[in-house]
């Protein structure tokens, strides 16, 4: 792994860590609200539970301007949400209404981009968001602008020829761009062992000369650090970074999937790291916070989730008149 | 060939292409090169940028690695942000590499999330070169089956200019078919000026009210040649060519088989699945009553593309099969 000299860890201000806390808890909020939803029989078609990576999703989103491009996948519901989302156009997608951001074209979280907030919209080949997110890296060069572009994937992905292509071009072309790999062990139901005989994604830089940095996925604060540094490395001329996300998947794959072939060890190890309870209690411990101060930030976040699906389950469908249209760009 | 204005405006197939690229480049700060060795004064496989290097540098003539899938999507991620991106692919064979970056990430953007694609994928095809099953293939109608995807494919000089240039202007993923065997066998009179032939729209390249014989590509030619000697047995075709592929010039099919009532549909292109039985079942749809005989079609053989001359030959349609299917017809 080339040996990087991490830039000062960026010291966060009380109010910078209550963000975070905050865009976590909307994130597990909204997560859990929607998980109990589909449970009721009361969701539209499959959706996909990112439980337990919301410190990745936050941590990452965070580093970012409002002037960048992200290319997430669906583990990501953090980043989109604190890219400015909303709730409700979020939730309205998931339920396939025409006031969701895909106005009932695409599924659940898939494709819900939006330019305008700098989000490029996923496709179920998870590989694809890191040429989309490199292409707008390139963007940046061709303009000169001091932009940066983050690609999110996962493990599974990563045994996908596309991921060494994109990770060859990005470094050939020293581009503005970070790729963020969320390790969390299983893609669908294949473990990490059987995905790929090294096991770790971040040394696979070396191969491609560009920084490679592993961090624990469920400490918001050391992802924010890790990615503040390569996306500031990125945005003055040094290129490209991978960062390797570990965490854990808490649920299954899809809200569909009991995920039974997780060992039950294996999510108890991980549910004592759970990443918004354990900021939670740091932010306590530390002083940061006073318990008051973090129950007013769930029952906020509590009522934004329910003010979202009330919203989502009360809008109308899209009307079959419009199916054709918007197949081309004007 | 109609008689053409005396000003020295005659090009190569292939010099038409160049011409458009870099007026376009010069006009225009967003469009930018992508491919494989197409930069620095080697210009291509088919030279079509040499010298582009020198004149735009290498932030706009980006020499790519070989990996199809992920430069095509990395064209498609600069498309999203408005740039104008051509791709190169260095035979047509190759695209089928670069496919989930067209057909899933880039044809069906826009229309899920409004992300808006204007990137262009140049693809050599078509062959009878002695080039092999790899170098001479025509994959069209993988495209045309895609939403959100316009394909075009030009058989002449002008037409090869010209849509090069409304494909790159236009705000969506478009795949342009450019014919190798046209390359620097055809010449043609190019427009001097900015002009553009629009996406969409077929061109009468001979007109008669006996048969109509539709095609595009290296076949115009081959269809061309075939009407003239079937003119000399008092058989007169139009000859239609389409041009763009998708969307189809409806209109233009419709009007010419309803003066004619006989259609022979021509490709280079296996006539398996091919765009003939597109063509074929619009016509028998949408202009049945005006038919007095089948709808033909004739394309390759369901077959790899093979090498050897009489093989290869054998494979694809040529003036005299066509000759012999529209006299044929035309008996009906």
């Amino acid at each position: 792994m080339t040996t990087i000299k991490p830039g000062p860890t960026p010291s966060l201000a009380p109010a910078q860590k209550l963000t975070l806390y905050y865009w976590m808890r909307l994130t597990r909020t909204f997560d859990e609200h929607m998980v109990a939803l589909w449970k009721q029989g009361r969701g539209v078609g499959g959706t996909f539970s990112q439980r337990g990576h919301e410190a990745i999703s936050v941590g990452a989103g965070y580093a970012l301007g409002p002037a960048d491009v992200v290319a997430p996948m669906h583990r990501d519901l953090g980043t989109y949400l604190l890219r400015g989302l909303t709730p409700r156009r979020i939730f309205a997608n998931l339920l396939g209404r025409a006031a969701g951001v895909t106005h009932g074209r695409d599924a659940n979280l898939h494709g819900i981009g939006d330019l305008s907030l700098g989000i490029f919209g996923f496709i179920s080949h998870l590989p694809h968001s890191l040429p989309a997110g490199l292409g707008a890296a390139m963007s940046f060069r061709y303009r000169d602008e001091p932009r940066v572009a983050m690609s999110f994937t996962g493990d599974g992905a990563s045994s996908a020829g596309l991921f060494h292509e994109t990770l060859n071009l990005a470094a050939v072309y020293n581009a503005p761009w970070v790729l963020i790999v969320e390790n969390n062990q299983y893609a669908y139901s294949t473990p990490i062992r059987q995905q790929m005989k090294v096991i770790g994604i971040a040394q696979r830089a070396e191969a491609y000369g560009i920084p490679g940095v592993a961090v624990d996925g469920n400490d918001v604060e050391a992802v924010y650090a890790v990615v503040r540094d390569a996306v500031e490395r990125a945005r003055a001329g040094g290129g490209p970074t991978l960062v390797e996300a570990k965490t854990m998947r808490m649920l299954g794959h899809a809200i569909h999937d009991g995920a039974e072939y997780v060992p039950p060890e294996l999510l108890a190890e991980w549910e004592v790291r759970d990443p918004v309870l354990c900021y939670a209690a740091r932010l306590l411990a530390d002083g940061v916070a006073g318990q008051a101060e973090l129950d007013e930030i769930e029952r906020r976040c509590a009522a934004e989730i329910e003010d979202a699906i009330a919203f989502a389950e009360a809008s109308p469908w899209p009307d079959p008149a419009t199916i054709g249209e918007g197949v081309y760009a004007p | 060939m109609p008689e053409k204005p005396d000003d020295g405006r005659t090009l190569t197939y292939i010099a038409a292409i160049s011409e458009a690229l870099r007026e376009e480049m010069r006009r225009d700060p967003d469009v930018l090169l992508l491919g494989e060795d197409i930069g620095g004064e080697f210009g291509g496989a088919f030279k079509v940028t040499r010298g582009f290097e020198a004149e735009f540098g290498a932030r706009r003539v980006m020499n790519t690695p070989l990996a199809e899938l992920g430069f095509t999507g990395m064209a498609a991620g600069m498309a999203l942000m408005g740039l104008r991106p051509v791709v190169e692919l260095q035979f047509a064979d190759f695209i089928s590499s670069a496919m989930d970056s067209i057909v899933q990430f880039a044809a069906s953007a826009h229309y899920r999330w409004g992300g808006a694609v204007p990137m262009v994928v140049r693809a050599p095809s078509d062959g009878g070169l002695r080039a092999g099953p790899f170098h001479s293939q025509n994959q069209e109608a993988w495209f045309v089956h895609v939403p959100g995807l316009k394909v075009v494919a030009p058989a002449t000089p002008a037409d090869a200019k010209g849509l090069l240039l409304s494909a790159i202007r236009d705000n969506n993923p478009v795949i342009y078919f450019e014919s190798k065997p046209l390359y620097r066998t055809l010449k043609g009179h190019v427009p001097a000026g900015d002009y553009s032939v629009p996406i969409g729209r077929a061109h009468l390249a001979r007109t008669g009210d006996d048969l109509s014989i539709i095609t595009y590509g290296a076949e115009l030619h081959q269809a061309l040649a075939a009407a003239a000697r079937l003119a000399e047995e008092d058989i007169q075709c139009d000859v239609l060519d389409l041009r763009t592929l998708k969307p189809l010039d409806e209109e233009a099919i419709l009007s010419s088989v309803r003066k004619t009532s006989k259609v022979l549909v021509v490709h280079a292109a296996n006539q398996l699945a091919g765009l003939g039985g597109e063509v074929a079942g619009l016509i028998a749809e949408r202009a049945f009553e005006w038919l007095d005989g089948p709808v033909r079609r004739l394309g390759g053989l369901d077959t790899p593309v093979p090498f050897s001359p009489p093989l290869e030959d054998a494979y694809r349609p040529d003036a005299e099969k066509i000759y012999q299917a529209a006299r044929s017809l035309a008996r009906y």
